[in-house]
C-alpha cells in the first residue's frame, strides 16, 4: 500500500534546501545596457554583449550590485570585501556564450539568516533558515518548441530563441539544508519563499512575480529514517511557480521518496520537475555524463570590493522587516491574520496604509481597497493602485464620514474617477451625486411616503418603530437614493412623534 | 610618383603638403595589394570600395580644414581579428565564414575617428592560435623576405602586408607575441601595449587576460602614432585603463638614453638561439651603450615557465571563449538535417569549422580547467604567472627597460614545424612573459642575421602603464642603426615580382 | 604523468562539443599525452603559499551606471543567424533540461 503524506512524515524525517533566484528590476541588464523590459518584441532587447557575438565584452551593472548588498544585508549576511565572478561553462542553445557568468567560490554575501513564522499544532513557531550565500549571475534566453507535443521540448520540431531576457541580472539565494521540520517541511518552504518575496519586495529590488519567472524556487528534498541521525540523497524540484505550488512540491516529493524508500529502491540525485496538475514531480532529462562546468574566474571583468562606507551607507537605506511592520500595523489598525495577509497578497498593503494615513479609517481604507476597487480592477485586469490614487479613495472616505457621501453614492463617485470624470468632487458636480440633505425637501418626500401608507404610518404611530423600514425605503427610493438614511429616520420617527 | 615605399610620417606630410590625396595614396596602395597580394596572401579580405570612400571622406575633411589627426587618410590593414561593421570577419577560421559583424571594435571607431582608411582584413593563425599563419583556414601566409618561409604568427597577415609595400600601418593582437614575432621575422615594428592600453571589445577573444591589440608599421615614430590613435579607456571593456596615454609619440622623437639602465635578461638569450640572431642583439646593445645607456645583466628564473604556464591558461581561456561558436546565432551551421537535435549540429560544426590547433587547445584548456585537474595544470599556471610577475618587478628594480632577441630564430621554413606543435610553441619563449604579467612590449629590425641574411627583432619590454619607455630606446635604437647600416631594415626587402 | 586515454579525451570532446573521429581521437591522445607531459612543469614551482594570477593589473569595482543604450535592431541581431524564424534564430531541437 503507498504511504499517503501522513504516513511518510511518521516515517521518515524531511531535510530541505531552498535556491531562490530573483531577477533584478534594474533599467539594464547584468553586463550591458538593454533594456530589462518584460514582453517586448522578440530580439528587440539584444546587443553584441548579450547575444554572445564575438568580440563583445560584459561590463557590470552598478545597480545589481547595490541590489544584491541590499539583498544580503536584509538577510543578515556578511558581505565579502571581495569577491568575484567565474565563468560556468556549459553549452545549452538558450545561452549565447555557452557559460554563465556566475559567482563561484567568492560569492558577494554569505552567511545569513532569516527568521519564518508557522503555524503548528503546538500553536505559532519560529524556524530559523541559514542563508548560505547569496550570489549575482546571468538570466539566459527563452526558447520556443515548435511542432511536436504543444510547446514541450520533448518531440519539438525545432526551436525558436528570443534572447531579451539573456543577460538579466539574477540574484540566486542559496540556504544551507534545513533539518528538524519534520511535518512541517512543506509549510516552511512556503513560508521562507513568502517572507523573502516579501523583503525583496519592501527593498525595492525585484518585481517578485512567480508568475512572470522574475522569483523562481528550486526545492531540494531528502529524506531519512526518523532517528537515523543521517542525511538521505536529495532531489531537486526546479522552477515552481507560486507560493502554492513550492508546499505541494514538497509535499508531493516527500510522498514519493518515501514510498520508493519503502520499495527498497534508492533515491537518485536529479532534477526534477513539478506538475502543476497533479502536484507531483517528474524527472528531467538526464545528461548522458554528468556535467564539469569547469568554472575560472571571469578574466573579462574585475574584482567587486565593496567598501565598508558603501555597505553601511547601503545599510542605512534598509526598509522595516515586513514581518516587523505586519505585525506593527495589524496591531495598530486591529485587523485579523486573514485579513492582513488578503492586504498583503493582493499588493495593497502599502496603499492601504498611505490611505490611512491621509485620515481614513482603517476598516474603510481596507474595505473600499479590497472591496469595490478591486472589483472593479479585477474586470479590467489591471492592479488596483492603477486606476485610483490613495489620495483620491481617502477624500472619498472622508466624504462619506462627514455624511456628505452615502457608501452607495460613494460607489458612483469612484466609478466616475475611475471612469476620468475627475477628482471625487467633480464626479459628484458633474454626476450630481450630493447626499439629499435639506430637511424641508426630505419632509416633502416623508410626508408623501406617509400619505402614500398611511396604515405603516399608523403602526409607527402605535410604537412599532421597525415599521418604518417601509417608509425609509419609499423616501430613499424617492430621492433617488440620495438621502441619508439615518436621517431620514430621524426626520420620520421625529414626525410620527417617536423621536 | 608612388608613395608606397615611404614611412607613414612622410606619407602624412605629403597629404599635408598637398602633394598627394588620400584617394591617390589609398589606390597606389590597393594597386600594390592587386600585384603582390598573390604570392603574399597577407589579405583575407580586401575592401576596395570600402577603403575608397573612407578615402574620399578624408580628402573632403581636409579640402573643408577638418584634418581628424595626423594619420588622416593614412592606409592601414587591420587583422581580422577584430570587428569592424559590415565588413567580413573571419578570424582565419571557416567558423565565422561569411559573418559581418554588426558592430565596430573600439579600435576600429577609433581609426575611423582619426581618419585613417581601412584597406582590409589580414590573414592570421586561425583564432590568433600560431605562430606562423600556417594555421589559417584560408591558406599561410608568406614571408615578403623569402616566399617560402613564414612571416610569424598569429598576425603574420598584418606584419607581411607591412614589409610587402601594402599598407604603411597595421593593427595586430599579441596573446602570447603575435604582434612582436611577425614583427622580428619580417623586419617590422610591433608593440604591444600594457594590458589594457588598448580596448579589447571588438577583438575577438582567443586568451581574455593575455590578449591585447596593439599597433604595427615600418619605423618606431609611424607605431608611435598608430598607438596614440588607439590607445585610451573605453568604458565598454572593464579591463581597460583609466589613466592618461603615455606620451609615446615624444618618447619616439626623443632618441636619447642616457643614463637609461637597460636590463639584458639571462634566460632569454642562451642555448636555442640562433647564432645571427644574437651576433645582431649583441651589435644592439652595443649601439644603446655608445648612445650613453647602461647595461645591466638581471636574471628572470621562472620565465623558464612561461612557455608551459601560457599553453595552459590560454588554451583553458580560449576554451571557454571559443564555445560561443556553436552555430546557432552566427557563422556557419553543418549537418541540421531536421533530425538531428542542437548538441549534435554544434558537435558537428565545430568538428568541421575549427582546425586541428583549435582542436587540440580546446581539448586541452578543457582538460586544464575540469575537475581532478583544475590546481594542478590551471591553478599552477596560475601561480607561475604571479612567479613572472615578480621576476619582472623585482628585473625593473634594476633597470628601466628590459631587453631580449625578439625571437630566437629567424623565420623557419612554411610546414617546418606544423606537424610539431611543441617545436612552434617555442617561438614564443621570448615573447611569452611579456602577455604573462601584462607589460609593454615592443619588438623592432635590428638588422640582417648573417647566417641566413634574414631579419632580426630585438625585443625591449617597458613596465606596465610605462610603454613610453619603449618607445624612447626603440626611436634611439633605430636611428643609431639606421646611421650604421645606412638605411633601415625594411627598405632592405627583396622587391617582389610585380605581376 | 599518468597516459591520457582515448576514452579521456572523447570525454573532452564531449564536454567542448566536438564531434571527432576515432582516428582523430587516438591522434589526439598521443599528442594531448606529449603536450601535458610538457606543461606539467608548471607543477614544479607552483608552491601552496604562491597566490594565483588571475589578472595581469590589480583592479576592482568597475562598473557602469544602470541606464539603458539603445541595442540591435532585430535585423541586425538576426544578420548572422544560420536559421531565423521571423525575429527569433531558429535552431535544431534541444534535447536535455537547461539548468
Ligand atoms: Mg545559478
Ligand atoms: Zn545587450
Amino acid at each position: 500500500m503507498a504511504l499517503n503524506y501522513d504516513q511518510a512524515v511518521s516515517k521518515y524525517e524531511p531535510t530541505l534546501g531552498l535556491e531562490v533566484h530573483v531577477e533584478l528590476n534594474t533599467n539594464s541588464k547584468m553586463f550591458c545596457s538593454c533594456s530589462t523590459v518584460f514582453g517586448a518584441e522578440p530580439n528587440t532587447q539584444t546587443c553584441p554583449v548579450c547575444l554572445g557575438m564575438p568580440g563583445a565584452l560584459p561590463v557590470v551593472n552598478a545597480k545589481a550590485i547595490e541590489s544584491s548588498i541590499l539583498i544580503g544585508l536584509a538577510l543578515n549576511c556578511s558581505i565579502a570585501p571581495y569577491s568575484r565572478f567565474a565563468r560556468k561553462n556549459y553549452f545549452y542553445p538558450d545561452m549565447p556564450k555557452n557559460f554563465q557568468t556566475s559567482q563561484y567560490d567568492e560569492p558577494i554575501c554569505v552567511d545569513g539568516y532569516l527568521d519564518v513564522e508557522i503555524e503548528t499544532d503546538e500553536g505559532p513557531k519560529t524556524f530559523r533558515v541559514d542563508i548560505e550565500r547569496v550570489h549575482m549571475e546571468e538570466d539566459t534566453g527563452k526558447s520556443l518548441h515548435v511542432g511536436g507535443a504543444t510547446g514541450r521540448i520533448h518531440g519539438a520540431e525545432y526551436s525558436l530563441l528570443d534572447y531579451n531576457r539573456a543577460g538579466i541580472p539574477l540574484v540566486e539565494i542559496v540556504t544551507r539544508i534545513v533539518p528538524g521540520t519534520g511535518k512541517y517541511a512543506p509549510a516552511v518552504a512556503r513560508a521562507y519563499v513568502t517572507e523573502l518575496r516579501d523583503i525583496l519586495r519592501s527593498l525595492g529590488v525585484s518585481d517578485v512575480k512567480m508568475e512572470q519567472g522574475s522569483l523562481r524556487c528550486d526545492a531540494n528534498v531528502s529524506l531519512a529514517p526518523i532517528g537515523s541521525g543521517k542525511l538521505g540523497t536529495r532531489s531537486e524540484t526546479k522552477n515552481v511557480n507560486s507560493l502554492r505550488s513550492v508546499e505541494r512540491a514538497v509535499a508531493g516529493e516527500i510522498v514519493r521518496q518515501a514510498n520508493r524508500l519503502e520499495a527498497g529502491e534508492r533515491i537518485v540525485q536529479e532534477t526534477r520537475h513539478f506538475l502543476e496538475e497533479s502536484g507531483e514531480t517528474r524527472p528531467g532529462r538526464s545528461k548522458e555524463t554528468a556535467e564539469d562546468y569547469r568554472y575560472f574566474p571571469e578574466p573579462d571583468l574585475v574584482p567587486v570590493a565593496p567598501d565598508a562606507k558603501w555597505i553601511e551607507e547601503l545599510r542605512a537605506t534598509l526598509p522595516e522587516k515586513p514581518s516587523t511592520r505586519r505585525k506593527r500595523l495589524q496591531e495598530a489598525w486591529g485587523v485579523s491574520d486573514n485579513e492582513m495577509a488578503s492586504m498583503v497578497n493582493a499588493e495593497l498593503l502599502d496603499t492601504v496604509e498611505a490611505t490611512i494615513a491621509l485620515g481614513a479609517e482603517p476598516a474603510r481604507a481596507r474595505g473600499w481597497w479590497l472591496g469595490e476597487i478591486s472589483r472593479l480592477a479585477n474586470e479590467k485586469e489591471v492592479h488596483p493602485t492603477s486606476l485610483i490614487t490613495a489620495e483620491q479613495v481617502a477624500e472619498v472616505i472622508a466624504l462619506i464620514a462627514n455624511g456628505e457621501l452615502t457608501d452607495k453614492l460613494a460607489r458612483g463617485v469612484v466609478e466616475g474617477v475611475i471612469a476620468g470624470e475627475g477628482s471625487p468632487r467633480e464626479v459628484i458636480d458633474k454626476r450630481g451625486l450630493k447626499v439629499v440633505s435639506d430637511d424641508g425637501a426630505l419632509m416633502t418626500a416623508i410626508e408623501a411616503a406617509i400619505a402614500a401608507q398611511p396604515d405603516t404610518a399608523e403602526r409607527i404611530r402605535g410604537g412599532n418603530i421597525p415599521a418604518a423600514g417601509a417608509l425609509i425605503g419609499a423616501v430613499m427610493k424617492a430621492t433617488g437614493g440620495q438621502a441619508d438614511a439615518a436621517k431620514v429616520r430621524e426626520l420620520l420617527l421625529k414626525h410620527l412623534g417617536q423621536g | 610618383m608612388s608613395m608606397i615605399h615611404k614611412t607613414a610620417t612622410e606619407m602624412a606630410q605629403a597629404l599635408a603638403d598637398k602633394s598627394i590625396t588620400a584617394v591617390e595614396l589609398t589606390k597606389q596602395h590597393l594597386d600594390r595589394i592587386a600585384a603582390v597580394d598573390g604570392d603574399v596572401h597577407a589579405f583575407l579580405h580586401v575592401d576596395t570600395e570600402g577603403a575608397l570612400a573612407q578615402a574620399a571622406e578624408s580628402d573632403a575633411k581636409r579640402a573643408a580644414g577638418e584634418t581628424r589627426s595626423v594619420l588622416e587618410g593614412i592606409p592601414l590593414a587591420l587583422k581580422d581579428v577584430l570587428t569592424q561593421k559590415g565588413v567580413p570577419t573571419t578570424c582565419g577560421s571557416k567558423m565565422l565564414e561569411g559573418w559581418r559583424p554588426p558592430y565596430d571594435s573600439t579600435v576600429v571607431s577609433k581609426l575611423k575617428n582619426a581618419g585613417v582608411v581601412i584597406l582590409g582584413k589580414t590573414n592570421m593563425d586561425e583564432f590568433a592560435m600560431g605562430s606562423s599563419t600556417e594555421n589559417s583556414a584560408y591558406g599561410p601566409t608568406h614571408n615578403p623576405w623569402a616566399l617560402d618561409r613564414i612571416p610569424g604568427g598569429s598576425g603574420g597577415g598584418s606584419a607581411a602586408a607591412l614589409a610587402a609595400f601594402e599598407a604603411p600601418l597595421a593593427i595586430g593582437t599579441d596573446t602570447g607575441g603575435s604582434i612582436r614575432q611577425p614583427a622580428a621575422v619580417t623586419g617590422t615594428v610591433g608593440v604591444k601595449p600594457t594590458y589594457g592600453g588598448v580596448s579589447r571589445f571588438g577583438l575577438v577573444a582567443f586568451s581574455s587576460s593575455l590578449d591585447q591589440a596593439g599597433p604595427c608599421a615600418r619605423t618606431v615614430l609611424d607605431t608611435a602614432l598608430l598607438h596614440e590613435a588607439i590607445a585610451g579607456y573605453d568604458e565598454r571593456d572593464s579591463t581597460s585603463i583609466n589613466a592618461p596615454v603615455p606620451n609615446v609619440v615624444a618618447a619616439a622623437k626623443r632618441q636619447e638614453v642616457k643614463g637609461m639602465k637597460i636590463g639584458v635578461i639571462k634566460e632569454l638569450m642562451g642555448d636555442g638561439f640562433q647564432k645571427g640572431v644574437l651576433d645582431s642583439f649583441k651589435q644592439s646593445l652595443d649601439l644603446l651603450q655608445e648612445q650613453g645607456a647602461e647595461i645591466v645583466e638581471v636574471s628572470c628564473p621562472s620565465f623558464d615557465y612561461g612557455i608551459a604556464a601560457y599553453y595552459l591558461i590560454a588554451p583553458s581561456e580560449a576554451s571557454s571563449n571559443l564555445a560561443r561558436f556553436d552555430s546557432m546565432r552566427y557563422g556557419i551551421r553543418v549537418g541540421d538535417d531536421g533530425q538531428r537535435g542542437a548538441e549534435e549540429v554544434m558537435s558537428a560544426t565545430r568538428e568541421v569549422g575549427f582546425g586541428k590547433e583549435v582542436k587540440r587547445r580546446i581539448i586541452l584548456g578543457t582538460y586544464a580547467l575540469s575537475s581532478g585537474y583544475y590546481d594542478a595544470y590551471y591553478g599552477s599556471a596560475q601561480k607561475v604567472r604571479t612567479l613572472i610577475k615578480r621576476d619582472f618587478e623585482s628585473a625593473f628594480n634594476l633597470a628601466d627597460v628590459l631587453v631580449s632577441p625578439s625571437t630566437p630564430t629567424t623565420a623557419f621554413k612554411i610546414g617546418e614545424r606544423a606537424n610539431d606543435p611543441l617545436a612552434m610553441y617555442l617561438a614564443d619563449i621570448t615573447t611569452i612573459p611579456v602577455n604573462m604579467a601584462g607589460i609593454g612590449g615592443m619588438s623592432l629590425p635590428s638588422g640582417l642575421s648573417a647566417d641566413d641574411g634574414l631579419p632580426v627583432g630585438f625585443q625591449i619590454m617597458s613596465p606596465a602603464m610605462q610603454d613610453d619607455r619603449m618607445y624612447r630606446v626603440g626611436g634611439t635604437l633605430e636611428a643609431a642603426l639606421n646611421d650604421k647600416l645606412g638605411k633601415p631594415v625594411w627598405a632592405q626587402a627583396p622587391e617582389l615580382v610585380v605581376k | 604523468m599518468a597516459a591520457i586515454s582515448r576514452e579521456e579525451v572523447a570525454h573532452l570532446a564531449r564536454l567542448s562539443r566536438i564531434e571527432m573521429t576515432p582516428d582523430e581521437l587516438d591522434h589526439l591522445a598521443s599528442e594531448m599525452q606529449l603536450i601535458l607531459g610538457a606543461v606539467a612543469r608548471v607543477q614544479e614551482v607552483a608552491a601552496a603559499d604562491i597566490p594565483p594570477t588571475s589578472h595581469a593589473l590589480p583592479m576592482t569595482n568597475v562598473f557602469r551606471e544602470d541606464v539603458t543604450k539603445p541595442s540591435l535592431s532585430p535585423e541586425d541581431a538576426l544578420s548572422g543567424a544560420p536559421a531565423r524564424e521571423e525575429d527569433r534564430f531558429k535552431v535544431p531541437q534541444i534535447l536535455g533540461d537547461a539548468e
